[in-house]
């Protein structure tokens, strides 16, 4: 930014601020949404500032509605989502960490081969191979599991790919050293490339822990009772499921609630996701 | 402590690329063996085999009187210092330095009085709690030197360790490392391509080009009576200076025709050699029986303080001249270079040299 004027500062600031307002104003509406009464929010229009039900509302989802989805409470289905996320995020980066680690610091027959089986994997989307995937669950018993939930989306080609990429950039000297100095493969790769790939493995996790987060297809094939959903397939049934009068103030708590672990771990892990994308430490 | 000892070790790598192409040396236990020779001569992947970081294709290279092909590099008890150093980024100094030793279940206690005693000797003491990036590049270095004493080992390898610091660093390193290789008196395998770092730190100096070695021996007989015009030319600053010749009846004749009026021996020498200190100049023109002279005209002149160096045309070629102290003669000086017989080197059409 050189030779800043202030129309051009100005004019930044607008369009950022602006850009701020249409991604947030959707989320404010949520929380003003829900806190107001059924009532409130079916006769429009709705105020645009938050009403007296807060504790009311929240406190009906989280405590109150034990009967609303079909017997689950919001606690069970935060439990069961974050314990998907975070499966799903660890299990990924365990898998990806290991895979790249092979691929890069070992020579085995057919290496290449499987990198590339690896890497064609990413053309295919989840939806292409839905079918088989659901068949597989089916016949290991593994529906309505958190194992069905978690394992079939924790093969990860790009994470694969990153870590490939930044254990490339590991100088063959620092390997050498460490094999000097009498480190195998293991010792190698807890008390090195680990500590190394720190900042890698928190920017994955975010973005992981996110993605786990937001599964609204598979969670939604692979459970059929209540009790294994998680939130964002139960905000879908909140909707559906009354036709004539949703708790659409519920609805909105309940929308609320589920962003909030996310948000959690981006604001909790955000110097760590900043670093783990700019820099690489060496 | 320990011998090394090479047996005709060759390196063919999968490409079929001959690296190394039978090399035998013979390093006595507490030397400071010097492998010198211009880049891609296979100095670095020799040491590398010494180390145990490539496989051996041929031959044998044994420490301390065992063969030790067929085992990794901690087995074979070296310790290496890298060209970058490759110190562990994310460790503070004193776990760099601590790390192999904890690898090889040394007691704590051991541990913290070794990596104490040898921070102290290179003077790392109080950096001890820094990382890598913290440090300067000459620190880095001894962070890197420490890491390979504190071990103890039998051999230490150095791969081109002073090439990324500045020119007044590395002369305080050579002596350094010089000094504390003869005060732990440990076998020393020593990689550069700068040959002012191989005459000064080498026990043996070993000359390798395309593989194989050129000469061994010690530094300055190697200066004196360099075996090849390759070692001739790349031993010494600034290097020898070659004039080709082309036989007649009565004698050797430069490539400009002059005679030179007297032969090393009766084999027929191809290219004459002398070094730029060996010769001298003279405004004379007085007959000199026994010495080479040649008719020149000065080119250049470079004034470095305690010596100059003239850059003249002669023989048919270009040749180096060094004078002591401010040099008399000026670019265009027509001049005479004169080199006494006994400093010439001679060489036959192979590149041997035959005196």
């Amino acid at each position: 930014m050189i030779g800043q004027s202030p129309l051009r500062t100005f004019t930044a600031h607008a369009v950022l601020i602006l850009g701020i307002l249409i991604v947030a104003f959707p989320i404010y509406y949520t929380f003003v949404a829900s806190t107001h009464t059924l009532q409130t929010i079916l006769r429009p229009p709705l105020p645009l500032l938050p009403g007296g039900q807060l504790w009311n509302n929240y406190s009906e989802a989280l405590f109150g509605g034990i009967g609303r989805i079909g017997g689950v409470s919001v606690g069970q289905l935060l439990l069961n989502t974050t314990i998907m996320a975070l499966g799903v995020a660890v299990g990924k980066i365990f898998i990806s960490i290991l895979s790249a680690y092979a691929i890069v610091f070992f020579r085995f027959p057919l290496r290449m081969t499987f990198f590339w089986l690896i890497f064609i994997t990413l053309m295919l989307p989840v939806e292409v191979r839905i079918l088989p995937t659901y068949k597989v669950m089916v016949d290991l018993g593994m529906i309505d599991t958190y194992a069905g939930l978690i394992i079939p989306l924790i093969a990860s080609a790009t994470a694969t790919l990153l870590f490939r990429q930044f254990f490339m950039t590991i100088p063959g000297e620092l390997v050498e050293a460490a094999r000097v100095d009498g480190a195998g493969p293991w010792r190698f790769f807890f008390d090195i490339l680990l500590p190394l790939s720190r900042t890698n493995i928190a920017a994955l996790f975010v973005i992981l822990f996110i993605y786990g987060w937001t599964q609204y297809l598979w969670p939604l094939l692979v459970t059929n009772s209540n009790d294994m959903n998680t939130i964002v397939i139960a905000l879908r049934k909140m909707v559906s499921f009354a036709d004539a009068d949703t708790e659409w103030h519920l609805v909105m708590v309940t929308a609320m609630l589920a962003i909030v672990p996310p948000i959690l771990v981006v604001v909790l892990m955000q110097r760590w996701f900043v670093r783990g994308l700019v820099e690489s430490e060496k | 402590m320990a011998t090394v000892d090479l047996k005709n070790v060759k390196k063919v790598y999968p490409s079929g690329v001959e690296a190394v192409k039978g090399v035998s040396i013979a390093i006595p236990d507490k030397e400071l063996c010097v492998l010198v020779g211009p880049s891609g001569c296979g100095k670095s992947t020799l040491l590398r085999m010494i180390a145990g970081l490539e496989t051996i294709s041929a031959g044998t290279v044994a420490i301390d009187g065992k063969v030790v092909n067929a085992i990794g590099p901690t087995e074979r008890d070296i310790a290496m210092v890298f060209q970058n150093y490759a110190l562990y980024p994310h460790m503070k100094v004193y776990d760099n330095m601590a790390y192999g030793l904890r690898n090889r279940g040394t007691p704590k206690d051991e541990i913290d009085s070794r990596v104490r005693s040898t921070a102290k000797v290179l003077e790392l003491s109080a950096l001890l709690d820094r990382r890598p990036r913290e440090l300067s590049g000459g620190q880095r270095q001894r962070v890197a030197m420490g890491r390979a004493i504190v071990r103890n080992p039998k051999v230490f390898l150095f791969d081109e360790p002073l090439s990324n610091l500045d020119a007044k660093l590395r002369g305080q390193m050579r002596v350094e490392i010089k000094n504390l290789q003869r005060t732990l008196g440990v076998t020393s395998v020593y990689v550069t391509h700068d040959q002012l770092e191989a005459m000064t730190l080498a026990d043996i100096l070993v000359v390798m080009n395309a593989g194989l070695v050129e000469q061994t021996g010690a530094p300055l007989d190697i200066y004196e009576k360099p075996a090849s015009i390759f070692v001739a030319s790349f031993i010494g600053a600034p290097p020898m200076n070659l004039l080709t010749l082309t036989g007649s009846s009565s004698g050797p004749i430069l490539a400009d025709g002059t005679a030179i009026g007297f032969a090393p021996s009766e084999t027929q020498a191809a290219t004459l050699g002398f070094r730029p200190e060996d010769a001298d100049v003279t405004f004379n023109a007085e007959a000199l029986p026994g010495a080479l002279v040649l008719p020149t005209t000065v080119e250049a002149v470079e004034p470095v303080g305690a010596e100059s160096f003239l850059h003249c045309a002669a023989g048919g070629s270009r040749i180096v001249v060094r004078v002591a102290g401010r040099a008399a003669a000026k670019p265009g000086d027509q001049l005479r270079v004169v080199a006494r017989a006994e400093k010439l080197h001679w060489f036959d059409q192979a590149g041997k040299r035959v005196n």
